[in-house]
């Protein structure tokens, strides 16, 4: 209802039993702002739209140069490559929890009448379409000067979707490992002790071997996210698990990561009783 | 409980583990009311703050917002709080307009109903000229003000502010009061907000002043002075202790030393230090007397200077963080 100005009815709240206010029970358009919210943040934040356009160029320079003198075949090597950058920018775009946090912006959020799967699915979505952005970048410039790469559309089609599940994921694993941090000093432990072992314990870098890191690769969800995407990027690529398997197993961390971190918004954290 | 009360609270404590923070609070704020918890840090009104803002989970004792039980429908409640922290919570990267948008999101308020109340409350914070500014250039004052705009976007019942002046130049504190009495007036809101200021608490209809996680007082700033019998006298001398013994003896009165000073409470102070002076000669090294202020009722309540409370709670809080 468009009204002009003079003529918008405020309720007398001082009546003796004021309704209460309306509560608009659809929660997109909050899922919305904070997704949008993370985009444009991102954008007014120089520093931040230079390093992700540099940190896919710079790689594809690094390794397309790096790979020609070996005899190692870096068509091969593209997808785990692809998965690397979706890791760290959708983990870093979950760093932005904690400055919220601490610059208190995040305390506004927690008091509006949204629920938190809401929230949390704003907030997750803006860092996946970030992380997205720059993989979908390098993906690009791969299919600009690599050969080997598959060409059926219906093949590209689900190498991005699949990058869109993985990219959730990794954000909601960014997420819950955020949510409970009051600083930034102890993200960095995180990530040489548990995100950096899990992509090196993907396929990405080096074959499963033998013994006991069999066992931790076919457990690393990560494996089944650059499997998939070597067998749908890759001609000829057809070892490892089925696509299936990799679809399914992809999904599956996305849920799951997505769960657990609803969990954890619903839990209150120290940070937010910082005055 | 009392039908018009925008806030009742009944028996409320806190801990924050070992440390209890509320200590059995019991209040209610009418609708329509300006109230104002006074007390130093770590009194407690941060955290009945929390709790009324539904940021912490009540732990026990029942409160009461407008006819909601905060234990059990946070949901409704929230829409009914408009909420303006300590710490801005605007965020920076954002213009003036977009906060507001991204506020009224959150509340539900949305397409053309969102449009006309970001321009009624720009025109009405004078704010209209800097909207698409982005925040993190805005002066504290102004920041101030896209808060409390922000705060009212999506019609809040009751308007809850934490020490809404703190780092505002006097100009920009004394403009904000105009706002809040302007709110309630034009919108009829019930308005509760924490300051450490005492000369500020005096702006509100009623104070409560919170020390060591209890409520200690509570009433309008007239009838909390009046409590004090007449004027306050503070004796600065070499021996206070001496000096308030022979004081109270003498004229079979209770002067007593706070902090180093004496201090008594008498009518007619002017001729009361006329009468000490000449009393004791040369056991005096300066005297005052004023009338009661909200802050002579803080000492007579806790015993304690107010101003100390203050500077060994910011003391306090450095030691925390380091």
């Amino acid at each position: 209802m468009s009204s002009t100005p003079s003529s918008k009815t405020l309720e007398s709240p001082i009546s003796d039993n004021p309704p209460a206010a309306p509560i608009d029970e659809n929660p997109w358009p909050a899922v919305g702002t904070l997704c949008r919210r993370e985009l444009v943040r991102f954008l007014r934040q120089r520093n931040r739209v230079f390093g992700a356009l540099g940190q896919p160029i710079i790689f594809w320079l690094l390794f397309s140069e790096g790979f020609r003198g070996s005899q190692f075949d870096y068509v091969h090597f593209f997808p785990g490559t692809l998965v690397m950058i979706l890791l760290f920018t959708a983990i870093f775009a979950t760093i932005s929890l904690i400055e919220d946090r601490r610059e208190g912006f995040l305390q506004s959020v927690l008091i509006a009448p949204v629920p938190r799967w809401a929230m949390t699915l704003g907030i997750l979505s803006g860092g996946a379409a970030l992380a997205m952005f720059q993989a979908l970048l390098f993906l690009v410039l791969g299919y600009l000067t690599l050969d080997g790469l598959a060409v059926d559309p219906l093949a590209i089609g689900q190498v991005v979707l699949l990058m869109a599940v993985a990219s959730l994921a990794l954000t909601a694993l960014g997420f819950v490992i955020a949510w409970r941090m009051e600083s930034t000093h102890g993200f960095h432990a995180i990530m040489s002790l548990v995100l950096l072992p899990m992509w090196l314990l993907s396929g990405s870098f080096f074959p499963p071997g033998e013994g006991w890191m069999v066992w931790i690769v076919s457990a690393n969800p990560l494996t089944y996210s650059v499997a998939g995407l070597r067998q749908l990027l890759v001609d000829g690529q057809v070892d490892g698990p089925s696509l299936s398997t990799c679809w399914a197993a992809t999904v599956a961390f996305a849920l799951v990561m997505f769960a657990l971190a609803c969990l954890s918004s619903r839990r209150g954290t120290k940070g937010d009783l910082l005055s | 409980m009392n039908v018009a009360s925008a806030i009742a609270v009944e028996d409320v404590s806190f801990s924050y583990g070992p440390r209890r923070a509320l200590d059995s609070v019991s209040f209610s704020i009418p609708r329509g009311e300006i109230f104002a918890f006074v007390g130093p840090n770590g009194g407690g009104k941060t955290t009945l703050f929390r709790l009324l803002t539904t940021l912490v989970p009540l732990q026990s004792g029942s409160v009461r917002i407008e006819s909601f039980d905060l234990a059990r429908d946070v949901r409704p409640i929230r829409p009914l709080l408009g909420v303006v922290f300590q710490a801005p919570s605007l965020d920076k990267k954002l213009t003036v307009v977009e906060n507001l948008q991204h506020h009224g999101h959150l509340y539900g308020v949305t397409g053309p109903r969102l449009a006309e109340r970001i321009d009624e409350l720009l025109a009405r914070f004078n704010l209209g000229e800097r909207r698409d500014e982005r925040t993190e250039k805005l002066s504290g004052g102004l920041r101030r003000r896209v808060e409390l705009a922000k705060s009212l976007l999506h019609q809040p019942r009751i308007l809850l502010l934490d020490e809404p002046s703190t780092a505002l130049d006097p100009m920009a504190r004394s403009e904000l009061w105009q706002h809040l009495e302007q709110i309630r007036q034009d919108d009829g809101v019930t308005i509760a907000l924490t300051t450490h200021l005492l000369e500020e608490a005096e702006r509100a209809d009623r104070v409560g002043i919170m020390h060591e996680g209890r409520l200690v007082a509570l009433d309008t700033p007239d009838a909390l002075r009046d409590t004090i019998g007449g004027d306050a006298i503070t004796i600065r001398a070499a021996e206070p202790a001496g000096l308030a013994a022979a004081i109270s003896e003498r004229f079979a009165c209770d002067a007593h030393v706070v902090d180093g000073d004496v201090r008594l409470e008498r009518e007619d102070g002017h001729r009361w230090v006329a009468q000490l002076v000449e009393a004791f000669p040369g056991a005096i090294d300066s005297i005052t007397f004023a009338r009661p202020s909200l802050e002579d009722v803080f000492v007579a309540r806790t015993g304690h200077l107010f101003r100390d409370e203050v500077e060994e709670a910011v003391a306090d809080s450095k030691e925390a963080v380091r």
